[in-house]
């Protein structure tokens, strides 16, 4: 006990013996980057939910009684995404159903680890957990199309496959929306990659909250303000959900995106506002009216959303399937030959290639 | 002067896939205090075997990496500057991958 009251008077001592900003009590344990308030644990959990809280209800993210699936990989963001869901939605009375929605892409090593995480969840929330698999939907495992496209194009391939597998997967559970695990740090990194590519298309959709509200599954992003260093910052506590799965995937040369990120968390070392500054210039951007969007239509081939007569994922597999895996990767040939509809300027190349091992846009 | 180390977030993979370590660590010679920038310096040479760019960019540790000692911020007691003492627990942490 003497030696307790040593440590924490050692420590205060060492934290300059400030009390945390919020409270005036205890001794902060965190700057955060957001305000550069030293808080405390207690009164960090505290703000850390209801700020997440009150951007559900500001944006009217949610209505009583849907049904809500939370993209869950196993990692920090879906992890702690639906913890604090699951909290929020008993504390506030949403009235909504949740589930946990997982895709198993068959990668050996990687996604069976995740997968066993997101187990864990599903026990320890009490959420019931549903898993869709490449294999089950497509017949490919990304094992098996590795070794048949090689290591190239390998997060095209799978970030297609991703983005539908999850409608699917949301579709089978009758839910109303999606709710994905997208921190700020995805999103500024997200802002800045499409000003890169000059895609306008993507650079003005990639800021909202939710989107596809046209499409079959919305999506919604309740994390599209919170910091990746306080949802990593936050499990770390006596609460038992200290695990989570954190290993880049095997199949992941994405070096481009790498640099972002880093730019990114250099930027926000020198000026932590930068992040929120960029979704704010993100969220700026307007089209101009000479740039035409892409029409919506349904694939022939699957009934998917699709802007022209098969969607990516048809063209993708197709090309698997006859042997011929360049196909759909670059310009576009075979099936979408002939365009539909106008195609954007950068049509077939804009697709997203978010990292594998977190969700894609 | 004892130590606990602990690596988090991936960063475990570049020590040996060992996520907590107890080490001896002494001050460098002609110094009585032992801060974070030579912790940092013994860690680079004795428990990190691969990529050390995944942990350290300069001087300090790659942004994205958050450190904790004794559950605290290092932000808050000085980053580099911060002394240890006697066993102190410092959390090394990765926020650059899982989503
Ligand atoms: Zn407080
Ligand atoms: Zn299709």
């Amino acid at each position: 006990m003497a030696e307790a009251d040593g440590k924490a008077q050692k420590d205060a001592g060492r934290g300059g013996g400030r009390l945390c900003c919020i409270c005036q009590a205890r001794k902060p344990a965190l700057k955060r980057p957001k305000t550069l308030q030293q808080i405390c644990r207690e009164c960090f959990y505290a703000v850390f939910e209801a700020e997440i809280h009150e951007v559900i209800v500001e944006n009217r993210l949610f209505k009583p009684g849907e049904r809500i699936a939370i993209g869950a990989s196993g990692g920090k963001d879906s992890t702690v995404l639906a913890y604090v869901l699951s909290e929020l939605n008993q504390r506030h009375n949403y009235g909504l159903d949740l589930f946990l929605l997982s895709v198993d892409e068959g990668i050996t090593g990687y996604r069976d680890d995740s997968l066993e995480t997101v187990k864990r969840n599903e026990m320890q929330y009490g959420l019931p957990l549903k898993i869709v698999s490449y294999k089950d939907l497509y017949g490919w495992t990304m094992d098996e199309i590795v070794k048949m496209i090689g290591m190239k194009n390998n997060c095209t391939f799978c970030g297609v496959f991703r983005r539908q597998a999850l409608d699917r997967g949301a579709a089978m559970l009758k839910v109303d929306k999606l709710a994905t695990g997208h921190n700020a740090d995805d999103i500024a990194e997200t802002v800045l990659l499409n000003i890169l590519r000059g895609d306008i298309a993507r650079l003005s959709r990639c800021t909202s909250i939710t989107t596809g509200e046209d499409g079959p599954i919305p999506r919604c992003k309740p994390f599209k303000y919170t910091y990746e260093k306080e949802i990593v910052i936050y499990p770390l506590t006596p609460i038992s959900f200290y695990y989570y799965f954190s290993t880049e995937c095997i199949y992941s040369p994405n070096a481009y995106r790498g640099f972002a990120r880093e730019f990114i968390k250099d930027l926000e070392r020198i000026r932590p506002r930068a992040i929120l500054d960029i979704i704010r210039s993100g969220e700026n951007f307007r089209i101009s009216t000479s740039t035409r969007m892409p029409e919506q239509g349904t694939c022939e081939r699957c009934g998917y959303i699709s802007s022209q007569k098969w969607c990516k994922a048809c063209v993708l597999l197709e090309g698997l399937n006859k042997g011929l895996p360049k196909l759909g990767i670059g310009r576009t040939r075979g099936p979408n030959a002939e365009p539909k509809q106008d195609q954007m300027p950068n049509g077939s190349r804009s697709m997203a290639s978010k990292q594998c091992g977190t969700l894609d846009f | 002067m004892h130590l606990t180390l602990e690596f988090g977030g991936g960063l475990e993979l570049l020590c040996d896939a060992v996520k907590i370590h107890d080490v001896h660590v002494e001050p460098p010679v002609g110094s009585e205090k032992m801060t974070m920038r030579d912790l940092l310096l013994w860690v680079q040479k004795n428990l990190i075997k691969e990529r050390p760019e995944m942990f350290i960019k300069g001087d300090t540790v790659r942004p994205g990496v958050l450190v904790l000692v004794n559950d605290c911020d290092w932000e808050l007691s000085g980053q580099l500057d911060t002394t240890l003492e006697e066993k102190d627990v410092v959390v090394f942490i990765s926020t650059l991958h899982g989503g």
